[in-house]
Parts: structure tokens; C-alpha cells; sequence
């Protein structure tokens, strides 16, 4: 009897242990409200920082409840698929706008299509931009983007195929050459010659930015390296060692990392009201001092003026205007067989 | 794409014991040990494929054969089974001399040796891959010897062979250690007084006994590095036509939610190495028959 019992106990507990892992957010029997908040890889100091100042906030106005915010990070493309497949997100912050469309596209009725209007500067608490990482002494003397393809310089920066913030080294580059022209040409021919140009100094395409600030900074691979500009000040703080300088370009792309609250699974969780609060928490003055802090441009006014002798003035063109939108921009450089592919087709001069 | 290796093993098991004939039920088991069998196959292995061969199914025609003609993704198809050939070839003699030291020599630190012969299956892949980067760059330990030569370890084809023989080699190692602990000492004390050499001992005796283990481990290594991504990903490069692996190419069409596309690349990989296991398991099964013909 005995050595029968225990399969069945053993396979109890299992099933025991999986409902209580799949759980979302919800509220458990002592009232503590539970968010599941899917991210994408950088944000993990800033959301650490920032999650306790809304527990707290919550806490003071709605009678000492108490609140619980789960993280969950990972590649901003990678996150988007597991939420569309089914991971219980009450609320995603991803790298870009197009990721959290493809949510509202794919997902069967998760997000409302027009989540972006929901709150404040397009759903998105925080700013950043592409910038420029160089060695001691910019030997190079790397100053803005037509540099970068110029002489011997090597660039390092990680594919657009397979990472967010990529995306937008890439169209910072193609809408710096459009604006200004590139070797005597304009438009998009000198959009594509700057690309074509840039990606043919890259020696390792790596997968994401993480990846692409190791090989620059550990492994000493190339003269500059392109990435965020909170992912620069981060490298900088990580390895004092490697001996590396920022570089500001007089111009560079609006970098808007999206947030928003998943519809279909707070209302199946009952934290509409707590999600909506979480994020709109973003935007107080408590929680844009942090993102401040950790190199990430506030939105706020006042905020933004204390701290404004660490974020350097430059110009900011925005994807909507420069390039009609991130549905567009995907199709014209990152789909399959798009501009980006071509780039690296024999007979093209990418080899 | 980690069901390859899952398969190779489902495959590789009848090939390192010969089939015998089945013995006699003394031990009462055999219901429950099928159902167990049945289920776990099903559920673990069968569904997702099924889920895999759906997904393409369902795909219109031109996605799949703009997929497979794509010259990007033929080009990290092409370097993924080079590279990976490559790899489970250099590890196969490597495999068989760690295999042997271990099984023949009792050094003081043996146990320790033959635990680091399992870190490349213990280890996140990641983690090696980027270790492995770390040593063989141009800055690294290993990578600033070879720099001055003008031999560039990483970042290159030569990287990707380095992480696939990392994480191929204990398949080598451990599939013909065992066999080599079995070989009876007689057969050879039986050739060498029979005036054979020890290099014909070894030749003519010893290896052709080995052969099937070192078949299965060698196709066990090819099998897994075709999948790899974890390890190679960091120290590839990377650079489309030239250094992109196939699940790089993978993980580029799902980044774009082209689930298809990507479906597609993944069921191409599975078949060429199914039909490729399936092939070397038919060659090593006539070889087995013939050995014992021989015997």
C-alpha cells in the first residue's frame, strides 16, 4: 500500500507545486497584491531601485497593503514572445514600442492597439539615446557619427537582428546620414551608404548590447563601441580599469523604452487599478530621481534640470519622424530580405 | 533545436550494447517500465516536434522556400555542419586518449580528471562560451600567444570549432571509456604472444573492438554542436555569410516574430541530422556485424 502511495503523493505535490508557480498576479489570502512585471535585460538595477518606492507609496494610501512585484528579465524580443505565448505578465516594459506592438498584433486580445495613448510621452516614464564609447584619450578622435566611418576605425555594436537597442544604433546611424548626407550623396542612398559603411566595420555582431560592451571593454576588441547611453555610463562604472571615455554626438536617435499594463491578464488577476498605479508611479518625481541616477533621461521637468550636467545637450530625432513609424521601419531595414540582410549579400560589397 | 541531442541519444542507445536476444522476464516491471517509456517519449519528444512540423505545415509555400533558399541561411547551415563535423573530428581522437588514460592508468588525481571531463555538460553553455571568448580574444591568455603569429582564435571559424569541440568532447570520452574498461586484458596478452606488435595490437585488436563507441560518440558530438548555441554564439562573431550559425539565423527570425521562417530552418536542421544519425547507426550496425562475424 505504502509503495503505491508515493507516485501518487509525489505526482500530488507536483501538481501542487505547478498551480502555485502559474499564478500571476493576484491577491493571496492575506491581501498582499502580487505584479508580474516581464522587462527587458538593462532595466534590472533600475526597476530593483524603483519597485520598493512604489510598495511603499501603495502601502501609505490604500491602508497598509502590502504589494509584490515579480521581475522578469530577459531580451526585449524574447520577453514580447513568451507573454504573447502565455507568461502572465500584469505589466511588460520593453525596448522598444515595436516589441509591445507585436504583443497588442500576436497576442489573442492581451493589449489594446492603442496602449501608447494610455499614459504620458507615448507610454514611456524614461528616455535614452544611442551614444559612443571610445579608449582613453579617443585616439581615434571620434567626435560624431560620419567618424565612425572614417580611416581604419573598428565599430562595435550588436546586431538589429537580434536586439532591441541594436535597432537603434542602426537607424541612428541611417537618420544622422539622412539629415546631414553622407560622401556627397543624400536621402536614402546616404542613409544606406552609412550603413552599409558602419555594419563593414564591425568585426563581432553580437547578440545583444551586453554582449557587444564585453567584447569592446573585456576582450579590447575595436575602437568604438555604440550602445544606450545608460548601458555606456554602466560599462564605465563596471570596468574603471578598461580605460574607456563617452563620446556625445552632436545628434543621435530618441531612444523610448515603452511600458504598459497587459489587459487581458489584469482583469483576469482583478490589478487593473494597482498595475495602472505602478506604472503612472513611473512618472513621480521619487521614481525619475532613480532613473536619473542610472542614466536614464526623466521625463520630468524639474528632475531633469537638478540632473542636468550628467546628460549633455544634443539633438534627438525620433523614429516616427525620421522613419514613418516602427511597423515601417521594420519592414524597410530589419524584416527578412530587408535593408540590413542586403547589406551582407555577395556581389553587394558586404562580404 | 535542443531535441537533437535528445534524439541522437534515443538513437545512439541500441548501438553501444548489440541487440541480444531478449532474456527471459525474471524480473516482473515490464508494463509500468513501457507506460513510463511510452509517456515520457510522447510528452518530452514526439509533441514538440509534432508542434515543430505543424508549425511549417501551416506556413504558406513561399515563406518556406524563401526560407531554405535564403543565401544567409544557407551559408550558416553550411558553416553550422562544417564546423560541427570539424569538431566531432578533432574530438574523436581526443576523446579516445582522455578515454584511455582514464580507463588504463592509475594516476593520482584520476577521479579528479575524470570529474573536469564532465564540465562541459555540467556548465551553462553561456558561461563557457564566454569564458572560452575571454581566453582565446586577442587580449586573452591563450589568444595573446597565438596574436603575434597572426593566428586569431576567436571571432572566427576557428573559434566556432574551438566551443564545439569544448562541448562535444565528453560525449566522445564518455561513450568509449566504458567499453575500453570492458575490453578483456586476455584478447590482448593473446596478441602480443602471438608475436603482434604493440602497435598492431592496438591497430588490428583493440580499435576495431572500440570502433562502434567512438562511432557513436563522434555522431553524439556532431549532433549536439550543430544545435549549439550558448557557447558559440559569443566567440562566432557572428558576421552574416561568414561567421553566422544556423540557430543564430533561428533566433533572428523568431526576434522578428517570424515564427514560420524560423519553424522552417529548424525542422531543415532536424531532418539533415536525423537522416544523417540514422545513416552513420546503419553504417556502425553493419561494422558491429561484421566484427562479431569476425570474432
Amino acid at each position: 500500500m505504502r509503495a503505491r502511495a508515493l507516485p501518487l503523493l509525489l505526482s500530488s505535490a507536483l501538481l501542487i507545486t505547478l498551480s502555485a508557480c502559474s499564478g500571476g498576479g493576484a491577491s493571496d489570502g492575506q491581501g498582499t497584491l502580487t505584479l508580474l512585471h516581464v522587462s527587458n535585460d538593462p532595466t534590472r538595477e533600475l526597476y530593483a531601485e524603483i519597485n520598493p518606492t512604489f510598495a511603499s507609496a501603495w502601502a501609505r494610501d490604500h491602508g497598509g497593503q502590502r504589494v509584490e512585484i515579480r521581475m522578469s528579465h530577459g531580451g526585449s524580443g524574447r520577453q514580447a514572445r513568451a507573454v504573447i505565448d502565455g507568461l502572465d505578465a500584469d505589466v511588460v516594459s520593453l525596448a522598444l514600442p515595436f516589441d509591445v506592438d507585436a504583443i497588442a498584433r500576436e497576442g489573442q486580445h492581451l493589449l489594446d492597439p492603442q496602449w501608447a495613448a494610455r499614459l504620458p510621452d507615448h507610454s514611456s516614464p524614461f528616455y535614452s539615446t544611442i551614444v559612443f564609447v571610445v579608449r582613453r584619450g579617443n585616439p581615434r578622435g571620434i567626435r560624431d557619427w560620419n567618424d565612425l566611418v572614417r580611416g581604419e576605425t573598428q565599430v562595435i555594436a550588436p546586431s538589429p537582428k537580434t536586439s532591441g537597442g541594436a535597432r537603434y544604433v542602426y537607424l541612428g546611424a541611417y537618420g544622422y546620414a539622412l539629415r546631414h548626407g553622407y560622401d556627397g550623396r543624400t536621402g536614402d542612398e546616404a542613409g544606406t551608404e552609412m550603413v552599409r559603411a558602419l555594419y563593414q566595420r564591425v568585426p563581432v555582431l553580437d547578440s545583444g548590447a551586453r554582449g557587444s560592451s564585453t567584447t569592446f571593454a573585456r576582450n579590447g576588441i575595436g575602437d568604438v563601441l555604440l550602445t544606450w547611453e545608460n548601458e555606456a555610463h554602466l560599462l564605465l562604472a563596471e570596468s574603471p580599469d578598461a580605460g574607456l571615455e563617452i563620446v556625445i554626438p552632436s545628434e543621435s536617435i530618441l531612444a523610448e523604452p515603452p511600458a504598459a499594463w497587459i489587459d487581458r491578464n489584469v482583469e483576469r488577476h482583478h490589478t487593473r487599478e494597482v498595475a495602472e498605479a505602478y506604472l503612472r508611479h513611473l512618472w513621480s518625481t521619487e521614481a525619475q530621481e532613480i532613473a536619473a541616477r542610472q542614466h536614464y533621461r526623466p521625463r520630468d521637468a524639474d528632475v531633469a534640470a537638478r540632473y542636468a550636467q550628467s546628460f549633455p545637450t544634443m539633438t534627438l530625432f525620433t523614429v516616427e519622424e525620421v522613419f514613418g513609424g516602427w511597423e515601417r521601419a521594420h519592414a524597410t531595414h530589419f524584416a527578412e530580405g530587408a535593408l540590413f540582410d542586403r547589406i551582407y549579400q555577395p556581389g553587394q560589397g558586404g562580404t | 533545436m535542443t531535441t537533437t541531442p535528445v534524439a541522437a541519444e534515443a538513437e545512439a542507445t541500441p548501438t553501444v550494447a548489440p541487440r541480444a536476444a531478449r532474456p527471459p522476464r525474471s524480473i516482473p516491471g515490464f508494463a509500468p517500465s513501457l507506460a513510463i517509456t511510452g509517456t515520457v517519449l510522447v510528452v518530452l519528444v514526439l509533441v514538440p516536434l509534432g508542434a515543430l512540423v505543424l508549425a511549417v505545415a501551416r506556413a504558406p509555400w513561399d515563406t518556406i522556400v524563401r526560407a531554405l533558399t535564403d543565401a544567409r541561411t544557407l551559408a550558416a547551415v553550411g558553416l553550422s555542419v562544417g564546423a560541427s563535423a570539424v569538431a566531432a573530428l578533432v574530438a574523436a581522437p581526443l576523446g579516445v586518449a582522455i578515454a584511455w588514460t582514464l580507463a588504463r592508468y592509475d594516476l593520482p588525481g584520476r577521479r579528479l580528471l575524470d570529474a573536469i571531463v564532465d564540465v562541459p555538460f555540467a556548465l551553462p553553455t553561456a558561461v563557457s562560451g564566454i569564458a572560452l571568448t575571454a581566453l582565446c580574444a586577442p587580449s586573452g591568455w591563450i589568444g595573446a600567444l597565438f596574436a603575434p603569429l597572426g593566428i586569431e582564435l576567436a571571432f572566427n571559424r576557428v573559434g566556432i570549432a574551438i566551443a564545439l569541440l569544448f562541448t562535444g568532447l565528453p560525449f566522445v570520452v564518455r561513450t568509449v571509456q566504458p567499453v575500453i574498461e570492458d575490453l578483456p586484458a586476455e584478447i590482448e596478452e593473446a596478441a602480443s604472444s602471438l608475436g603482434a606488435s604493440r602497435a598492431q595490437t592496438f591497430l588490428r585488436v583493440i580499435l576495431p573492438s572500440l570502433m562502434p563507441s567512438i562511432v557513436a560518440g563522434t555522431t553524439l558530438a556532431f549532433a549536439r554542436a550543430l544545435g549549439e548555441y550558448g557557447s558559440v554564439v559569443f566567440i562566432a562573431g557572428n558576421m552574416p555569410m561568414r561567421t553566422e550559425i544556423a540557430p543564430l539565423r533561428i533566433l533572428s527570425h523568431l526576434e522578428s516574430y517570424d515564427y514560420a521562417s524560423a519553424a522552417v530552418v529548424a525542422l531543415a536542421m532536424l531532418v539533415a541530422s536525423a537522416g544523417l544519425l540514422f545513416a552513420v547507426n546503419a553504417a556502425q550496425r553493419r561494422l558491429v556485424d561484421r566484427g562479431a562475424q569476425g570474432a
